[in-house]
C-alpha cells in the first residue's frame, strides 16, 4: 500500500514539476515578446467595440464600473456600452438609469435568469465587429481597451483578447494572498496565449470579434461558468484567443474565506463539468496545445492537491495515534534527549528537493506575473500568503466540486 | 491551424529537462544519505574503540581496584546511535549499509551489556538492564507502545539501560540470546527484566515497580541528577 502511494506521489509530482518547466521554457523562448507599455498609444484604426455590463444587485459598484468605461482611452463614437440590470432587487435599476442620458450607453431592464441570460440579452443588439463583457464588480484601466484593440490590429487571426485581472488593493491577508493569486494567473495565462491553449475568457473584459458569436452562438449556461465555457468552445472550432498583459482590469476579490470559498467552488465545479462536457476533445492533437497540456494539467492539479490532502490527513491520522500510544504508555514526555537540531535529521529524501524545486518555480511564476502586470520586480508577502492559505483551504474547495459534481451527475448514470 | 502549434521537440525537452531535475534531487539526495550513514559509521567505531577500551581497562585492573575504572560511557552515545539508525531506517530505507550498521550497533549492546554487568558484579556497583525484543518484520503496534514506554522509563531513571533487539535481525548473537531466553516470535514484544521475561505489552508502572524493587534506582530530581553527574566525575 504504502509503494503504491509512493508511487502515485512521485508521478504527480512529476507532473506537477513538468507543467512548471513547461511554462518556464515557453516563457524563456517568448520574454522577449512581453511587452508592458506604460503610456497611451495609438491605433491606426479605431473599431466599433460595444461592452455589456451585465448588473445582478451591483448599486454599490456600478457607477465606477460604468465612469471607468467612460473614462476609456477611446473614440467616444465608437464605443457603444449596455447595461443590462439582471432583475436586480435592490436600486441597481435606479442607480443605471442615471447614466441612459449618455448617447453611447443603453439600457435594458430583464427578469433574472443568470448572467448568461443578460450577456446574451446584449448580444442581441450588438452591432458592432467587436464587443465585450465587464463585469458590475470590475474597473477597467483608461489604456486598457485600447491596448486590447491593438492586439486584433496586428494579428487578423485572433479571435480574442483577455485582459490582465489585477486584485484591487487588498485589505487582509486573504485579499493578499488573492492579489499574488491573480498575478500567477497573468502569467500563466500569457504563456497559454503564447501556445494557443487558453481555457478562459474572463468576465471583466474579454473583447471578442462578433464573428465568433455568429458562428458559434450565444453564451451558455455552462454549471455558471460561462466565461470558462466560450473558450472551450472557441478551442474546439480552432478559434485563437490571446492574453494582453498590459490591460489592466482591477476586480474586487472576496474578503473572506467563506466567500472566497464560494466562488472557488464554483469555479473549480464549473472547470470540472466543462471539461466533462467537452471530454471529447481531450488528447486529440487536431485541438492543439489545448486539449494536450491545458486541460490535462488542470486535471492532473485536481488529482494532485486531493492526493496530497488524503495523504496529509492519514499522516495527520497516524500521528495523533502515534501520540495516543505514547499518552497510554506512559504520559507525555520528550522521548528522547536527541538534539534535533542536529543536521542528521534534517530530511534530505529526493521528493524533499523535488518539493523546493517546485515551490522555487511557483513562487517564480508569482514574481514574473507580477513583473508582467507592474513592470517591476519585487517579491511580496502576498506569494507566503497565497501559499499557505491555497494549500490549506484549497482541497476543501476542489473536494467539494467533485462532491458535487459526483451528486449531480448521479441520473446520468441510468 | 492548431494542429500546427504542437511543438512535439519542445514536450520531449520539458520531459528531459523534468527528468534531469529528478535525477539532481536523486543525486543530492544520494549525497547526503551517504554522509549519515558516513557519520553512523564514525559512531559505532567511536562506540566499538570506547567498548575495546574498557574491557580492556577492565581486564587490566580487574585484580586491583573497582576505583579506577571508569563509568562506560556508551549509554549516552548508543541511545544517540539507536535514535540516528531509527531515523535512517525509516528516511533513507532499509539497504544494505543500514541493515549491515543495525547489526553492528546490536552487537556493540550486546558487548556493552556484558561488560557492564561484569564491572557491576565485580564491583558491587549499581546497575540496572532491560533486554527488550520487537520485531520490524510485521507490523506490531505493541511493540511501539512498549518502546515508547521503555523510553519514558529511562528518562525517569538515567541508570537504566535499555538494550532492544530486532527479532527478526540476521545476527548469531542476537540468535543466541534469543534461545537463551526462549524468546518467541508469536510472543512479542518481550521484556527481559532481571533474568524474568515478561512477554506483551508491559505497562510503565509494572515495569516501574520491578526495576525500582531489584535495583533499588532513584528517581531523576535535579538534585538527584547533579549528584550522579559528580559521582561519575
Amino acid at each position: 500500500m504504502d509503494s503504491i502511494s509512493s508511487i502515485v506521489l512521485y508521478v504527480l509530482t512529476f507532473l506537477s514539476v513538468y507543467v512548471q518547466v513547461f511554462f518556464l521554457i515557453t516563457f524563456l523562448e517568448n520574454r522577449k515578446k512581453i511587452i508592458t507599455r506604460k503610456g497611451p498609444i495609438k491605433l491606426i484604426k479605431y473599431p466599433k467595440v460595444t461592452v455589456i455590463v451585465p448588473c445582478w444587485d451591483e448599486e454599490k459598484t456600478i457607477y465606477k464600473t460604468v465612469r471607468s468605461l467612460l473614462d476609456l482611452n477611446y473614440p467616444k463614437d465608437k464605443l457603444k456600452i449596455f447595461l443590462v440590470d439582471d432583475g436586480s432587487t435592490d436600486g441597481t435599476w435606479n442607480a443605471i438609469l442615471k447614466f441612459s442620458k449618455h448617447s453611447n450607453i443603453k439600457i435594458f431592464h430583464k427578469e433574472n435568469g443568470g448572467k448568461y441570460t443578460a450577456l446574451n440579452l446584449g448580444l442581441k443588439h450588438v452591432e458592432t465587429d467587436f464587443l465585450g463583457c465587464l463585469d458590475a464588480d470590475s474597473i477597467a484601466d483608461s489604456e486598457s481597451l485600447v491596448r486590447i484593440m491593438s492586439y486584433f490590429e496586428k494579428d487578423p487571426s485572433i479571435m480574442a483578447v483577455a485582459p490582465s485581472i489585477v486584485a484591487f488593493k487588498s485589505k487582509n491577508i486573504i485579499q493578499g494572498a488573492q492579489r499574488a493569486e491573480y498575478d500567477m494567473s497573468v502569467y500563466i495565462k500569457k504563456m497559454l496565449g503564447f501556445i494557443e491553449a487558453i481555457h478562459v475568457a474572463p468576465g471583466p473584459l474579454t473583447i471578442f470579434r462578433k464573428k465568433v458569436f455568429d458562428d458559434l452562438g450565444p453564451y451558455r449556461h455552462a454549471h455558471n461558468t460561462e466565461d470558462m465555457e466560450i473558450a472551450y468552445r472557441m478551442q474546439k472550432n480552432h478559434y485563437k484567443i490571446e492574453q494582453c498583459n498590459d490591460a489592466y482590469i482591477y476586480t474586487s476579490t472576496p474578503l473572506t474565506i467563506t466567500k472566497l470559498y464560494k466562488q472557488r467552488l464554483r469555479w473549480i465545479y464549473g472547470f470540472i463539468n466543462n471539461t466533462i462536457d467537452y471530454r471529447k476533445i481531450i488528447f486529440r492533437k487536431k485541438y492543439g496545445n489545448f486539449s494536450l497540456f491545458t486541460v490535462p494539467s488542470s486535471i492532473i492539479s485536481i488529482f494532485a492537491v486531493s492526493f496530497l490532502f488524503g495523504k496529509m490527513v492519514y499522516n495527520l491520522g497516524s500521528f495523533l495515534f502515534s501520540k495516543i500510544l505514547q499518552f497510554q504508555a506512559g504520559g507525555f514526555h520528550f522521548t528522547s534527549k536527541t538534539n534535533f537540531l542536529d543536521l542528521f535529521f534534517v530530511n534530505t529524501q529526493s521528493l524533499f528537493f523535488i518539493i523546493i524545486v517546485l515551490y522555487f518555480l511557483i513562487i517564480l511564476s508569482i514574481t514574473l506575473g507580477k513583473k508582467m502586470t507592474e513592470g517591476k520586480w519585487g517579491f511580496s508577502f502576498n506569494t507566503i500568503y497565497f501559499l499557505l492559505i491555497f494549500s490549506i483551504i484549497g482541497p476543501f474547495w476542489l473536494l467539494k466540486a467533485v462532491y458535487n459534481t459526483i451528486l449531480s451527475r448521479k441520473p446520468a448514470w441510468r | 491551424m492548431n494542429e500546427n502549434n504542437i511543438d512535439w521537440k519542445k514536450y520531449l525537452i520539458v520531459f528531459l529537462f523534468t527528468v534531469g531535475l529528478f535525477l539532481s534531487a536523486s543525486y543530492v539526495s544520494n549525497y547526503f544519505g551517504n554522509k549519515k550513514i558516513d557519520q553512523l559509521k564514525l559512531i559505532q567505531d567511536k562506540i566499538s574503540i570506547d567498548i575495546l577500551s574498557s574491557e580492556t581497562q577492565f581486564s587490566l585492573l580487574s585484580e586491583l581496584s573497582c576505583k579506577n575504572i571508569s563509568d562506560s560511557v556508551l549509554s549516552g552515545e548508543l541511545g544517540e546511535l539507536a535514535n540516528k539508525l531509527e531515523w535512517g531506517q525509516q528516511n533513507l530505507g532499509m539497504t544494505d549499509t543500514v541493515l549491515y550498521l543495525k547489526k553492528y550497533y546490536s552487537l556493540l549492546e550486546i558487548k556493552d551489556y556484558l561488560l557492564t554487568k561484569n564491572i557491576s558484579k565485580r564491583c558491587k556497583t549499581k546497575a540496572a538492564f532491560i533486554l527488550y525484543f520487537y520485531t520490524t518484520a510485521e507490523n506490531c503496534s505493541e511493540c511501539e507502545k512498549q518502546g515508547l514506554a521503555l523510553s519514558a522509563l529511562r528518562d525517569k531513571y538515567p541508570e537504566l539501560r535499555v538494550y532492544s533487539f530486532d527479532y527478526s535481525i540476521d545476527l548469531s548473537a542476537v540468535k543466541s540470546m534469543l534461545q537463551i531466553y526462549k524468546i518467541e516470535d508469536t510472543k512479542l514484544p518481550a521484556l527481559v527484566v532481571d533474568e524474568d521475561v515478561l512477554t506483551g505489552f508491559r505497562g510503565i508502572d509494572e515495569l516501574e515497580s520491578r526495576v525500582k524493587e531489584s535495583f533499588k534506582l532513584q528517581e531523576t530530581t535535579p538534585i538527584n541528577t547533579n549528584s550522579t553527574k559528580t559521582i561519575k566525575k
